[in-house]
């Protein structure tokens, strides 16, 4: 099962290029989607055949989460505010996708050093997981509508729940199902906020919003 | 024997690349609904064309004429390092896979140069597409080749491809071939003036990227032209379905033909391609060609961890 461990870990890597070079906010949210699934499909593949129950639930309620529940209310959010590309990120998308590049040779390199990168079996964990935080990072801090703002701290969540993955496998689940509530609350207030931003001031264009209102 | 094989499979290229474009032709008819032409058409254009008499502008010197000779004797000469189907290629030493690169590199220029020489603004404006869209395919192009090098044990071509069979695909290395395919595979669309990046049946002197520097091209001049684009078809084929179809049996003739029917594939995969998909936006080529790169730095960096 390694080498399918191994596929879906690069497809996470090409999901999270194509949040870094896509403009359209519904083929991000799709990404994202499809994040979700992969991350699923994680601790299933890392501890084959040996699955427990629990193992298997938590997989299928990180699935429903992160691939069903929290795209469908990015999809919400980005229709009721009326936006459906990043217009003018403030690093372009090409250049994104080059910087992806650059931090995914920095990922590799901050793994091969990190010491704990030796004991688990799937030695692209954790380049893979550093490699996602940091494209959340550049995601949230590149992108100009609250939307794609979002996607990038759900990609930055998703590389803290590889991580603790690479850790163990049955301990940190209390952990994770903590991040995966606190995520969908950030998430469920983000998406009312998006909502009432529109409302208020025709834009979720984050630069806008420098100046109070009267 | 070795060296024999060598010289079957070049001769075996130099007289089956043409029919790769009537293999694209058919595939796209059939998705019409059409007939289409006749398989032997491409042999007969290049026959119909040699017997012609090519008329050169005054304003064109000997780089006109040097061009498409140039650009055929580059290509086929590249051909020579190139293994199909895992059997060694003709000429090989560690690191020939530069030189095959840059010999269509020379191609190209020569190309250029003698589009530039002619003095029309149309072909000025299909040099400069040609030559931003080749600068973006070629670091795709050599860090998919290095990838590989540096997944197989060999340093040229033949030993390369030789060293790349089924079990180094289902190894740590697989997820990242698969990367270079894909981006191999793009590369090949561009080169060869494919359907997403450019259209080869467009008359259209605006859109035109790859066909319009051949425009003031006549007779003899224009049968080595086509030629040598379907001798690149081949090499590109050939680069890939040595990657996709690690199939080695061991017997030369068996190993040559399973690579000349994934060659086969691979154009019908084309003209699928060509058949399904919609050009893309000038402006967003030079996107999908970074993307390539890309993926294929991404191999490099799987590989080489």
């Amino acid at each position: 099962m390694a080498e399918w461990l191994d596929a879906i870990l690069v497809l996470v890597i090409l999901t999270n290029l194509w949040l870094l070079g896509s403009s359209r906010l519904r083929a991000c949210i799709q990404a994202a989607a499809l994040q979700g699934i992969l991350l699923g499909l994680i601790p299933l593949l890392a501890t084959w055949p040996a699955i427990t129950a629990r193992l298997a639930g938590v997989a299928a309620a990180s699935i429903v989460v992160k691939a069903i529940v929290l795209p469908a209310m990015l999809r919400r959010a980005a229709r009721e505010a009326n936006v459906v590309y990043e217009v003018q990120p403030l690093v372009g998308f090409t250049t994104s996708l080059l910087l992806g590049i650059v931090l995914w040779g920095l990922a590799t390199h901050l793994a091969g050093r990190l010491p704990v990168a030796a004991l688990h079996v799937a030695p692209l964990l954790i380049p893979v997981a550093i490699f996602t935080i940091l494209s959340g990072f550049l995601v949230i801090a590149s992108r100009n509508t609250a939307v794609m703002q979002v996607i990038g701290y759900l990609a930055l969540e998703n590389g803290i729940y590889i991580f603790g993955w690479a850790f163990a496998i049955e301990d940190p689940l209390l952990v994770e199902l903590g991040v995966l509530l606190d995520v969908f609350v950030a998430v469920f207030v983000m998406g009312i906020m998006i909502n009432r931003l529109s409302r208020e001031f025709d834009t979720i264009e984050t630069d806008e919003l420098t100046s109070l209102k009267e | 024997m070795l060296a024999l094989s060598g010289f079957v499979q070049l001769l075996l290229a130099f007289a089956l690349a043409p029919l790769l474009l009537s293999i694209i032709n058919r595939t796209k008819a059939a998705f019409a609904g059409r007939h289409g032409p006749p398989w032997l058409l491409p042999y007969q254009e290049l026959w119909k064309l040699l017997h012609k008499g090519a008329v050169y502008s005054r304003t064109a010197t000997a780089v006109f004429v040097a061009g498409p000779i140039v650009g055929l004797a580059a290509t086929g000469l590249a051909l020579s390092f190139l293994p199909v189907g895992g059997c060694p290629a003709l000429v090989s030493f560690p690191g020939d896979f530069l030189l095959v690169a840059y010999l269509l590199g020379l191609a190209r220029f020569l190309t250029v140069a003698a589009a530039l020489d002619t003095g029309s603004s149309f072909e000025g404006m299909g040099a400069s597409r040609e030559v931003l869209f080749s600068t973006l395919a070629e670091p795709a192009l050599l860090l998919s080749l290095i990838t590989l090098a540096a997944a197989s044990p060999g340093a040229s071509l033949s030993a390369i491809y030789a060293g790349i069979d089924s079990a180094v695909l289902a190894s740590g290395a697989g997820p990242a071939l698969v990367l270079v395919m894909a981006a191999l595979l793009i590369v090949l669309l561009s080169e060869n003036a494919r359907i997403p990046i450019d259209d080869p049946a467009t008359h259209l002197e605006l859109t035109m990227i790859h066909e319009v520097m051949v425009l003031d091209h006549g007779g003899p001049d224009l049968a080595l032209i086509h030629y040598a684009s379907s001798l690149k078809l081949w090499l590109f084929g050939a680069l890939l379905v040595g990657l996709a179809l690690p199939l080695r049996s061991g017997f030369f003739l068996l190993d040559l033909l399973g690579g000349i029917a994934g060659l086969a594939i691979v154009a019908v995969i084309v003209g699928l391609a060509e058949s399904v998909m919609a050009r893309l936006r000038l402006a967003r080529v030079p996107q999908l060609l970074v993307a390539a790169s890309v993926l294929s730095v991404v191999a490099l960096v799987l590989v080489m961890r």
